[in-house]
């Protein structure tokens, strides 16, 4: 029952902060509910996928299906989040005026919302298919009892949501002006976090033999395997023994997105000069 | 563009930040080089699950050797094998097997483990 609660808290939790994050960074536009929930439900069912054909992704491609695999969608997620993010950083400014007359953007506002539903999707079905894989062997072992297994599924479920939830609200509390630049900041961050972790899957694969050693190694000050190292994980894609190739993938998005959201967010030169 | 929009340019975060990249695809960069020579030979190693138990649960390895290691599911329930020192986690169904590759490590204790049972499937590499 212990390993139930913990296992799917953890796996909740990491797919509940990404939700968070995003719920929080697409305050305003309409839909985004909808295109949420959507996300949730084909990550579920993605999830259940994924963790039936788990033996014939890790076997296909040589024994390399699964590090191929999981780096592909976490390249999909990180496209997704960078969309998403600029999209944001383009409309911000309407949202913020509360004047959400979107109505020529309606086209580019459904596609943001794509992106949205999409980065949901894979967060939910990269955490889920660990979760189905764990059940099933639980209940193949047999130990546990149906009850309380649904016990500890159920208190690790509302633990990891709880946390999500107080993230997301901690995010919405900030003021409206500020909290667009935060949550776009935050997402960018995410989006270079995943593209890290797909550093180590690739060179697993043995596809990438160059800077898959540590450069520095900071788990004295703050190890990945605490709590917060976790979160901060799961958030900005802390790491306390990154590689080069790590550290190149994590520069190189965040200042991608960060560059594109600044160009295509940056008020025009007229208005500018009246704000300064 | 004025002075003062160009001095306010430079100052702004973006480029601050984009000066932190710089230096730190530098100092990936003199990694590259200082690796890029280490090309040693691959060790194949066999690990069994069984019981949810790793057999052998302690390897030893030498500082810089290259290793691959075909882990053995022997349960009928899935794992996944994982370790956070080393920098690998896989799902590995159960009755299956998987390869993981392990880089060059510098001497010390590098733990592993499989998350789906903590309590019994722990091991270690030692590497001297």
């Amino acid at each position: 029952m212990l390993a139930a609660l913990v296992i799917i808290f953890r796996e909740v939790l990491e797919a509940g902060l990404i939700i968070g994050v995003v719920l929080a960074a697409s305050r305003g536009v309409p839909g985004r509910n909808s295109a949420v929930t959507l996300g949730i439900l084909a990550g579920i069912v993605g999830s259940a996928i994924v963790a039936l054909f788990a033996t014939r992704i890790t076997d296909a491609f040589d024994g390399r299906g699964q590090e191929l695999f999981v780096a592909g969608i976490l390249f999909f997620a990180v496209v997704m989040l960078a969309w998403h993010d600029v999209w944001m950083a383009e409309h911000a400014r309407e949202m913020t005026r509360e004047l959400r007359q979107l109505s020529s953007d309606v086209v580019a506002g459904k596609q943001s919302l794509f992106a949205l539903a999409a980065a949901v999707a894979i967060a939910v079905m990269r955490e889920g298919s660990e979760v189905v894989l764990f059940m099933t062997g639980i209940i193949m072992q047999g130990k546990d009892t149906a009850g309380e297994l649904l016990f500890g599924s159920a208190i690790g479920l509302l633990l990891g949501a709880v946390v999500s939830l107080a993230l997301y609200l901690g995010l919405a509390a900030i003021p409206l002006k500020r909290m667009f630049s935060v949550t776009g900041a935050l997402v960018t961050l995410l989006a270079a976090g995943l593209a890290a972790s797909a550093g180590p899957q690739l060179s697993n694969a043995g596809f990438i033999e160059v800077l898959d050693t540590k450069i520095w190694d900071a788990s004295w000050l703050l190890s990945q395997d605490s709590s917060i190292g976790r979160v901060l994980h799961v958030l900005i894609g802390y790491m306390d023994r990154p590689t080069g190739l790590q550290i190149i993938a994590y520069a190189v998005t965040a200042c991608t997105v960060f560059a594109l959201a600044y160009w295509r967010g940056s008020p025009k030169p007229a208005q500018s000069s009246l704000s300064a | 563009m004025s002075f003062r929009s160009i001095g306010r340019s430079i100052a702004n975060p973006l480029s601050a930040f984009a000066l932190l990249c710089a230096s730190i695809l530098a100092a990936s960069a003199l990694q590259l080089v200082a690796f890029s020579a280490h090309a040693a030979e691959e060790l194949e190693i066999e690990i069994k699950i069984k019981d949810h138990k790793f057999d052998p649960a302690a390897i030893k390895l030498q500082a810089g050797q290259r290793a691959k290691l075909i882990v053995k599911n022997l349960d009928p329930t899935p794992e996944e094998f994982e370790s956070n020192d080393i920098g690998f986690e896989k799902i590995i169904a159960g009755n299956s097997e998987a390869t993981f590759r392990v880089k060059p490590l510098e001497p010390g204790t590098y733990i592993f483990f499989g998350e789906f049972h903590m309590d019994t499937a722990l091991g270690h590499i030692l590497v001297e």
